[in-house]
């Protein structure tokens, strides 16, 4: 009933308009088409719910709630759990952020407000293409090149300064948490910093003069005038670069260790949800431990869910507090 | 110029396209009509990936010699098995038996299923010690389950020390590689410390993938391999072909009869001889108890249904793999895979001659 009142709307304004039927029929075809395309990415959507829901079932039934808080995964005995891989997809994501967000905005103020034009341009251009290269190069270049350094200077330098900190102990294998997280951040730079750079471009210049022309510095015109401005595009951009590092497989998988244990040291071995799914999928065999990759597979499902729910609730707060103090 | 070139293009394009229309048509009706030789005829199969350099060599040599066409696509061994259960491929491949769950399901539909050996392959214990060369270093089976149980973690262990005489082992923490992903090695490996060590068999088990208690997970070979090599006093275990691509330092084990033998091809072929094989063939080579034999070794199957729904195909499938298990063998070696052994051999030409179509044998000698 609400989809055919919208649907005579739009074309009986035009109809009042004076417009000829053809053109009518036209119209009305291409609405239908668009809401065809529409319904077909919610049906996709619920499609795979129910697909992942079903494969799950054999888990679901047999583990239910415990499968959530249960820290083992023997294929042998069939005993599965989910949480060193919920805890190592979090943690790693989180070490990516840490380590990407003030990179990415850095590089972003940078392109976008102080870089001459000669230098913007071919800068972001480069970063944009840094996101283009496949996550599997990422990976390989990881494991060969970037966990030999991790390993030594990185990790036995952190382990004999900052060794007192849990954070820090443990043998430096190379591979873990710490290079999970650093790799994580390579991949979500370019994101963060090519989104950030164009919402910073899109604040308008009366914004900036207006702050100039009271005497601010370039840094003060940054910091109080284009930031607060594109703060939820900010916020955006960061989300974004979040749900990629959740769902990261290759790369993570390459140089994490994929060790199934929750640790509070970054230098020991994890396993995040996706590098769990990639490294055993092909082989697995019986309903369970199937049934038990595909959960997880719904349970990242649900975690991206929630934080673009978390994210889409921060932006939305913020506008509405700039819009009060506006 | 450029008139009589497109007036020459749709001529060609349409021939062209005909040409690419008939000879797509060509093939499958050629496979379907019985009456037609078997030549045209091609067969699909999907499996594991350790042997998957040395079937691709075998059918494509055997497309060279007869015209037969053999599709095989490497997707892992559980994906060979599934496939073969829901009928999907010709034959399947494994480097496991499978489950009794898996065959009760598959004889459900199809009948009896035959697991034939078609090679045999080693699994190398590869470690990364400064100053200690390739098969200078002794370790027995129990000591290897006690490292990867994490109850031995440094060298310098009395026990690592006391089959070690005269090597400077070091005074460092072990690290433990394993592979993260499922696989026929892990598979085999995990085979073998089951059988030497009861704590292992309770405690972790057998299978394509296990609950490791310790240390770190590589993806694959090159994954394994690449930790090993990097990481200093790390101990890690991978197929022996890959281990000699990339001249790895490999230990040499201490077989049933109480030897210590270096992983070579013949030391696997050997193994085949020292264990009581099944009509079935559904064995596992490791711990074998023949003098000259390396114990981390396992048979790799192609998995055939005894009775053919279609009988060119059933004809053709049971010609290429009695022709691999014969001929075949010769490419073993070069590729880094062992030959199967005589006994072994007599016993897959039996299990080729019980394939039948409708009750008819589809071979005979």
């Amino acid at each position: 009933m609400q989809n055919s009142k919208t649907m005579q709307a739009p074309s009986h304004k035009r109809g009042n308009s004076g417009t000829s039927g053809a053109r009518r029929l036209g119209d009305r075809i291409f609405f239908n088409a668009t809401l065809i395309f529409a319904l077909l990415i919610v049906a996709i959507l619920i499609g795979l719910l129910i697909v992942l829901n079903m494969d799950a079932m054999p888990a679901i039934n047999k583990f239910g709630l415990a499968f959530l808080t249960d820290s083992s995964w023997d294929p042998v005995k069939e005993v599965f759990g989910a949480l060193p891989a919920i805890y190592g997809t979090l943690l790693s994501s989180i070490i990516g952020l840490v380590i990407a967000v003030p990179v990415s905005l850095g590089a972003a103020i940078f392109l976008a407000e102080l870089a001459p034009r000669w230098l913007s341009r071919p800068g972001s251009f480069l970063i944009e293409m840094l996101a283009a290269i496949p996550s599997v190069i990422i990976g390989l270049w990881g494991l060969f090149v970037m966990v030999p350094v991790i390993r030594n200077p990185v990790e036995s330098w952190l382990g004999s300064t900052l060794g007192f900190l849990p954070l820090f102990q443990g043998p430096p294998f190379g591979v873990g948490f710490l290079a999970a997280g650093v790799i994580l951040a390579i991949m979500i730079i370019p994101i963060i910093t090519a989104v950030s750079r164009e919402v910073m471009e899109a604040v308008p210049d009366t914004q900036r003069e207006a702050m100039l022309a009271l005497g601010a510095t370039r840094w003060e015109m940054i910091q109080k005038a284009v930031l607060p401005y594109c703060r939820s595009g900010l916020t955006g951009a960061i989300i974004l670069g979040l749900g990629r590092a959740l769902g990261e497989t290759m790369a993570v998988t390459m140089v994490i260790g994929n060790s199934y244990a929750i640790t509070e040291s970054l230098f020991s071995p994890g396993v995040t949800i996706a590098s769990k799914i990639a490294s055993e999928f092909s082989e697995a065999s019986g309903d369970v431990y199937i049934g038990s990759l595909v959960e997880l597979a719904l349970v990242l499902f649900v975690i991206t869910l929630l934080v673009n729910i978390i994210a889409r609730l921060l932006v939305w707060r913020m506008t509405t507090v700039k819009a009060v103090i506006g | 110029m450029s008139k009589l070139v497109r007036s020459l293009t749709i001529p060609f394009s349409v021939l062209l396209i005909a040409a690419v229309g008939f000879s797509a048509c060509g093939g499958p009706s050629g496979g379907t009509s019985s009456s037609t030789t078997v030549k045209s005829a091609s067969l699909t199969g999907a499996g594991a990936t350790f042997p998957a350099p040395l079937y691709t060599k075998w059918f494509d040599e055997y497309h060279k010699l007869t015209g037969v066409k053999v599709n095989y696509q490497p997707i892992g061994s559980g994906g060979g098995i599934s496939q073969i259960i829901e009928g999907t491929v010709d034959f399947g491949a494994s480097d496991g038996i499978m489950t009794a769950e898996q065959q009760s399901k598959a004889e459900s539909r199809r009948g009896p299923i035959l697991h034939i050996p078609m090679t045999s392959g080693a699994v190398a214990v590869v470690y990364n010690l400064a100053g200690i060369g390739s098969g200078q270093l002794k370790l027995s089976g129990d000591i290897l389950a006690d490292i990867y149980l994490k109850k031995i973690t440094k060298w310098n262990d009395p026990a690592v020390a006391s089959l070690n005489p005269g090597i400077a082992l070091p005074d460092a923490p072990i690290a433990v590689v394993h592979r993260s992903d499922g696989s026929g090695t892990t598979y085999i490996f995990t085979n073998y410390l089951s059988k030497i060590s009861p704590e292992w068999g309770s405690r972790v088990g057998n299978a394509t993938s296990v609950n490791w208690p310790g240390d770190i997970g590589g993806q694959g070979n090159a994954g394994v391999a690449g930790q090993v090599q990097q990481i200093p006093n790390s101990i890690g275990y991978v197929e022996l072909a890959y281990a000699e691509q990339n001249k790895m330092s490999w230990a040499t084990l201490k077989n049933k009869a109480g030897n210590f033998i270096e992983p070579t091809l013949e030391a696997t072929t050997r193994a085949a001889e020292g264990v009581i094989l099944p009509d079935d063939m559904k064995v596992m080579l490791t711990d074998s108890g023949n003098a000259e034999a390396y114990p981390v070794v396992g048979f790799t199957w192609m998995l055939v249904y005894v009775n053919q729904a279609d009988k060119s195909k059933g004809e053709t499938l049971a010609k290429v793999l009695w022709w691999a298990i014969h001929e075949g063998q010769e490419y073993t070696g070069a590729l880094g895979y062992a030959r199967l052994a005589d006994s072994v051999v007599t016993r897959a030409e039996n299990q080729l001659l019980s394939i039948k179509y409708q009750e008819q044998p589809l071979l005979s000698r």
